[in-house]
C-alpha cells in the first residue's frame, strides 16, 4: 500500500490539479469521487453475501468556445485513469459538439481548507454492534419460528471538485441504511423496519427486532378485505416512498414542455398554484440537521434541469412547496434565466412537514375509528404523468385499525394513487421525523416525513402476496 | 475521440491470477474467482433535436470472491496489479471470516468442470462505443428533427445508451475465460399537446434494446426509418382517441409489450434464490415454490418457457457466466407446468442440485456475482402459426397492446399491472382505432391460464431491458425476452383516469 488514504491510488487533490493543468480548453471542471463502502446481507437466519469496496471515478468536463457559444464535453473513468487521455477525450467531444443550451459562465466558487485531505474510508467495523447482535438474533428467531432477512450498508463518498475558475471544493458524504424483515416460519406474516443513518451509532438491531415482534404479534388475527377506497395511516417511511415521486417529477423544463403534473397549458407551469388544501411545506436544504448533504453542485452530465456549467456552485435551500402551493421547480442557471425562475439545483435530501402537527404515529392510530395502518410500499411506478398517478403494492405488514387500536392484519393490496391527491385528502399528520423510503433509499437516503392519515386511498385490487 | 482505451489486453492478467489464486490456496480457500473487467458505457440525450447531455464512461476494476470457512467473502478495487490482487484475497477472506462468526449454514458451490483457457465474443460488426459522439448526435438529431417537423408533435426526446464489456475470469479449478460483448438501446419519444382539452400524450419507439453493434441503427435487425415515420400519425390518433371502458377484454399482446410481462411474472418468479427466500428483504420471494416443481399449473398447455444464455443478440447471452459456468439453455415451464429454475452455483448446491445452469452475473468488477436472469422466452407456435393479424381476426371484442410503458408486480409475483404505448380496439376481428388510459391487471397464473393462442415464428421478437434491478447493494443486469404475439382471453382492463378518481 502506498499513497495517502491507505490505497495505491494517487492523492485525489493531485489528480484534480493534474487534470486542470492538462486542460487546453477555455474552461475545465474536474470531479474525483472516491467511494469506500461496506455491506452485509443476510436471509433465512444466516449471513449471505458481504463485501468491502473501494472505487474512484474521475470526471472531466471541458468547455470549448465556438463562434455561436460554448460547448461542453464529458469523459469519466474509474480505475487507473490516464489523466491526459481523459482530458483530451472531453475536449474532443466538446470540440465536435454544437454550443450547449445550458451554457453559463463558470463562476469562482471558493476553496475548502480541507481540499488536500485524503478521502474518508469505512469498513465492516462500522457494523460491529449489529454483527455482534446477529448471532443471538438468529438463534432467538429460530426458537420463535421466525425468519430474519436484512441488509446493512455504509458508504463514505469523498468528492473533490476543482474548476479552472479557481474553485476547490471537497465534501465527505456519509450514507448508511439498515433494513430488517421478519417473517413467520410458515410465511403467513411478515414485516419490515428500516432506518437511515450516517454512522450506525444510532442503530440497534434489538430495537428494530422488538418493533418487528410487536407487528408480527398483530398478525395473529387475519382479516380479509376486498378492494376499495380506505382511510389509511401512512407511516413516515411510506410517505417518503410516495413524496419522493413528487420531487423526482419536479423538473421545470419538463413542466414547461407540457408533459408533467406540474404543467399548465400554453407552455406554462403551475408555479404559485395551490396544490393541497393543507398548508404542507416540502423543502431541501444541504444544512438540514441530521440530513446534511453535499452543499455544492456536482454534475457529471447535463440534463433537463442539471448542468455541468453549474459545477461547484452552492446549492441553496429550496422550498418546493410552501403553504400547500408549488413554489419551486428544478432549474439549472441557464434554464432559470430563460424561464424567469429561481436557480434550483437538485439537493440530496427532502423534507416534508405539516406545520403545527406535533403528534406521533400512535396518535394517528388512536384517532382512527376504522382504517388501514401500512408499513411500507413497494414496486412503485408512474402510470400517468399528467396526474402523477402511481401504482404499487402494500408490503410487509398492513393492519386493520378499529376504535383507535390495531385489531389484526389485512391482506396486501395494489394501489393506484397520486401522492398529490393523497396529500390533498390528508385528515391529520404527525410530526416530521427521519424516514427511510424502502423503494427509493438507494437513491434518496435522507428524508424527513410526517406520518399521514389519508381519506379514500385507492386500493385497486388484492395482492395474495405475503 | 473517445475515452482513452488503455489496452485491456495489455493488463497483467497472468500475474494477477497467479498472485490471487496462490494466496487463496495458501489461505485454504475452498473456492476463489478473480474477475478483471472493463465496461465502457456511453449515453447521449437530445431534447428537441439538440444535444442535452452526453457521458463517456469507463469502469476498470478487479474483484475477488472466495469461499472460506463455509462463508462467502468479496473484495474489489480499481487498482490492477498482482499485489492488489493478493490483497483482495486477504480482504475477501477476512470478510468471509467475519460473516462466518455471525453464524448460519455453510456455503457450498455446485461443481463445474474446468473449461481450460477459453474465449467468447458476441456477434457484432461495429462496436457502438467506438462510433464518435458527433455521428450519434447527427443521427439522433436528424431523426428528432423529422419528428418535430411533423404535424401534432410538440417535443421530442431521444436517447442512446451504448455498452461494451470486456471480461477476464480465472478460478481455482483452472478455468480462464476472456469474453467481449456489446449492446445498445435507442429510444425516441414524441409528445403532443392538445390545448383545447389541456391534455397531452406521448408516443415512444418500441424498438428493443439489443446485443448488437452500431449496425442495428443502420437497419440490421430493426427498421427505424419505418417506425419513426409512423410515430406522428400514431401520436395524433392517440391524442384524439376515446378513453377506454373498463372491463374484461380479450388481449392480443404484441411481443414489444409481452416481453416485460414475461420478465416480471415468469422470469423473476423462476429464480431459485428468490423462491428459497434469499431475496426476502428486498426483491421478494416467489409464489412458484420448489415444493411445487413439476406440479404447479403455471398456465395453459400452450405455455412453454425456456431460459437461455445462448440466444444470438440476447442481452444476457455470454459464453461463460461470472462463476465460470458454461452458458446453457433449459426449460422453466413446459406444457403449462413449472419444470425448472434459474440457478447459480451456490443456489444449486443449497438445493442439492448437481450443476448450475449458468445464471451468475455481476454488473461491475466491483460487484459480487449473484444469480441473475437468463434470457427467459416464450416459445412461439410452429413456423406456420398465425400472424398477428390472424390472431386479431379471431377476436370479437378486444384490445391489441403494443409497446411497454408502466409496470409493477408484487413481491411474490402474483398481482401485476402494465400499461403500454399503443392500445388498438379490436371489433369483430379488425382494428378500430386507438384507446387512451388503458392498463391491464391480473394474477400471474390466471393470466397465463387464459393464454388461448400463440403467434407463429414470424411474430417472434426479442425484447428486453438494460436495467433489471436486484440485490443489495443494487445491481442492474441486461436481459432479453423472446415472445410471439399471443392471445389472452378475459383480462381485466382498467381506466387509469378513473383509477385516479377523475
Amino acid at each position: 500500500m502506498t499513497g495517502r488514504g491507505g490505497s495505491g491510488l494517487p492523492p485525489a487533490d493531485s489528480v484534480v490539479e493534474e487534470a486542470l493543468a492538462a486542460s487546453r480548453a477555455a474552461g475545465c471542471v474536474v470531479i474525483v469521487e472516491d467511494i469506500s463502502d461496506a455491506n452485509v446481507r443476510f436471509a433465512l437466519n444466516t449471513t449471505t453475501t458481504n463485501g468491502v469496496r473501494r472505487d474512484r471515478r474521475v470526471t472531466v468536463v471541458s468547455f470549448v468556445d465556438q463562434p455561436a457559444g460554448v460547448s461542453a464535453g464529458v469523459a469519466s473513468a474509474s480505475g487507473p485513469v490516464e489523466i491526459a487521455g481523459l482530458v483530451a477525450a472531453a475536449e474532443s467531444d466538446a470540440g465536435s459538439s454544437e454550443p450547449a443550451e445550458d451554457a453559463s459562465p463558470l463562476e469562482p466558487t471558493g476553496c475548502d481548507d480541507l481540499f488536500a485531505e485524503p478521502p474518508a474510508t469505512t469498513d465492516l467495523g462500522v457494523f460491529a454492534g449489529i454483527l455482534e447482535d446477529l448471532r443471538p438474533a438468529f438463534g432467538a428467531a429460530r426458537a420463535e419460528k421466525r425468519v430474519l432477512a436484512g441488509f446493512a450498508i455504509h458508504e463514505l463518498r469523498t468528492t473533490y471538485l476543482g474548476t479552472s475558475a479557481g474553485g476547490r471544493r471537497r465534501h465527505v458524504q456519509p450514507t448508511g441504511a439498515f433494513e430488517l424483515v421478519a417473517r413467520t416460519a410458515d410465511g403467513a406474516a411478515s414485516t419490515w423496519a428500516g432506518v437511515g443513518t450516517p454512522d450506525f451509532s444510532d442503530v440497534s438491531l434489538a430495537d428494530l427486532d422488538d418493533r418487528l415482534r410487536l407487528r408480527l404479534g398483530w398478525a395473529q388475527r387475519k382479516v380479509d378485505l376486498g378492494p376499495g377506497r380506505y382511510e389509511v395511516i401512512l407511516p413516515p417511511d411510506a410517505v417518503a416512498d410516495l413524496v419522493l415521486e413528487m420531487d423526482f417529477a419536479a423538473s421545470g423544463r419538463e413542466a414547461e414542455d407540457g408533459g408533467t403534473v406540474y404543467s399548465a397549458p400554453g407552455g406554462r407551469t403551475r408555479l404559485g398554484e395551490r396544490l393541497t388544501a393543507a398548508p404542507f411545506e416540502m423543502w431541501s436544504d444541504p444544512a438540514a440537521a441530521g440530513l446534511e448533504c453535499t452543499p455544492f453542485v456536482v454534475a457529471g452530465s447535463s440534463g433537463a434541469d442539471t448542468s455541468v456549467f453549474d459545477n461547484g456552485l452552492p446549492i441553496p435551500p429550496a422550498r418546493w412547496i410552501t403553504k400547500g402551493a408549488l413554489n419551486r421547480l428544478r432549474y439549472h442557471r441557464a434554464g432559470a434565466r430563460r424561464a424567469g425562475a429561481a436557480f434550483a439545483p437538485p439537493a440530496d435530501n427532502l423534507l416534508l412537514a405539516l406545520p403545527g402537527s406535533e403528534g406521533s404515529l400512535d396518535d394517528l392510530i388512536a384517532h382512527t375509528s376504522r382504517g388501514l395502518l401500512l408499513t411500507c410500499l413497494w414496486y412503485i411506478r408512474e402510470v400517468d404523468r399528467s396526474t402523477l398517478l402511481l401504482t404499487g403494492l402494500t408490503r410487509d405488514g398492513i393492519y386493520l385499525v378499529e376504535g383507535g387500536e390495531v385489531v389484526g392484519a389485512v391482506n396486501n393490496f395494489r394501489f393506484n394513487e397520486s401522492p398529490l391527491d393523497a396529500l390533498g385528502r390528508t385528515i391529520e399528520a404527525s410530526r416530521s421525523e427521519r424516514a427511510l423510503s424502502r423503494e427509493w433509499h438507494e437513491w434518496a437516503n435522507r428524508t424527513a416525513m410526517p406520518g399521514l392519515r389519508v381519506a379514500d386511498f385507492n386500493m385497486s385490487s388484492v395482492s395474495p402476496a405475503s | 475521440m473517445a475515452v482513452p482505451r488503455q489496452d485491456f489486453a495489455a493488463l497483467p492478467f497472468d500475474a494477477c491470477r497467479s498472485a490471487a489464486l496462490d494466496r487463496a490456496s495458501s489461505l485454504g480457500c475452498r473456492h476463489a474467482d478473480l474477475r478483471i473487467e472493463r465496461i465502457r458505457t456511453q449515453s447521449v440525450m437530445l431534447r428537441d433535436a439538440r444535444l442535452e447531455g452526453a457521458v463517456d464512461d469507463l469502469t476498470l476494476g478487479m474483484g475477488v470472491r472466495v469461499v472460506r470457512d463455509g462463508a462467502i467473502g468479496f473484495a474489489a478495487t480499481v487498482e490492477i496489479d498482482p499485489q492488489a490482487a493478493a490483497n483482495l484475497v486477504e480482504r475477501a477472506s477476512e470478510t468471509a471470516a467475519i460473516t462466518a462468526r455471525a453464524g448460519g449454514e455453510a456455503v457450498e458451490l455446485a461443481d463445474e468442470p474446468d473449461h481450460g483457457t477459453v474465449e467468447w465474443t458476441a456477434p457484432y460488426r461495429i462496436d457502438p462505443t467506438e462510433v464518435p459522439l458527433a455521428e450519434k448526435v447527427a443521427l439522433l438529431g436528424a431523426w428528432s428533427a423529422d419528428l418535430l417537423a411533423a404535424p401534432g408533435v410538440d417535443h421530442v426526446t431521444a436517447a442512446l445508451l451504448c455498452v461494451a464489456e470486456e471480461k477476464y475470469f480465472a478460478n481455482l479449478s483452472g478455468t480462464v475465460a476472456r469474453q467481449r460483448r456489446v449492446r445498445l438501446e435507442p429510444r425516441l419519444e414524441a409528445l403532443g399537446l392538445d390545448d383545447e382539452t389541456s391534455t397531452f400524450e406521448t408516443m415512444r419507439t418500441v424498438a428493443p434494446p439489443a446485443g448488437r453493434g452500431y449496425e442495428y441503427l443502420e437497419g440490421d435487425g430493426w427498421d427505424f426509418e419505418a417506425e419513426l415515420a409512423e410515430i406522428p400519425g400514431l401520436l395524433a390518433e392517440k391524442l384524439r382517441a376515446p378513453t377506454v371502458e373498463p372491463g374484461a377484454y380479450d388481449l392480443v399482446i404484441d411481443p414489444t409489450n409481452l416481453w416485460l410481462t414475461i420478465h416480471e411474472s415468469v422470469g423473476h418468479a423462476t429464480e431459485l434464490d428468490r423462491a428459497l427466500g434469499y431475496e426476502a428483504a428486498y426483491a421478494g420471494t416467489s409464489f412458484a415454490t420448489p415444493d411445487q416443481l413439476g406440479r404447479l399449473r403455471y398456465g395453459s398447455g400452450l405455455m412453454d418457457v425456456t431460459g437461455d444464455r445462448t440466444a444470438p443478440y440476447g442481452l444476457a447471452s455470454i459464453g461463460y457466466d461470472d462463476e465460470g459456468v458454461a452458458a446453457q439453455s433449459f426449460d422453466l415451464v413446459a406444457g403449462g407446468r413449472l419444470v425448472g429454475y434459474q440457478l447459480d452455483r451456490r443456489i444449486a448446491a443449497a438445493r442439492g442440485l448437481a450443476r448450475s445452469n449458468g445464471c451468475a452475473f455481476a454488473d461491475s468488477p466491483l460487484s459480487i456475482p449473484m444469480q441473475r436472469m437468463a434470457n427467459v422466452s416464450l416459445r412461439p407456435a410452429a413456423t406456420a402459426g398465425p400472424t398477428t393479424d390472424e390472431l386479431i381476426a379471431g377476436v370479437d371484442r378486444g384490445i391489441y397492446v403494443v409497446g411497454d410503458k408502466s409496470w409493477s408486480i408484487d413481491m411474490q409475483r402474483y398481482n401485476f399491472q402494465f400499461t403500454g404505448q399503443r392500445f388498438f380496439r379490436i371489433e369483430h376481428g379488425r382494428l378500430a382505432g386507438q384507446l387512451r388510459d388503458v392498463a391491464y391487471q391480473a394474477t400471474t397464473t390466471d393470466f397465463w391460464g387464459s393464454l388461448a393462442a400463440l403467434g407463429g415464428e414470424s411474430t417472434y421478437l426479442l425484447g428486453g431491458a438494460f436495467n433489471c434491478g436486484k440485490g443489495q447493494p443494487g445491481q442492474v443486469a441486461p436481459v432479453s425476452h423472446g415472445a410471439p404475439s399471443a392471445l389472452f382471453e378475459g383480462i381485466r382492463v382498467l381506466n387509469t383516469r378513473a383509477e385516479s378518481g377523475r
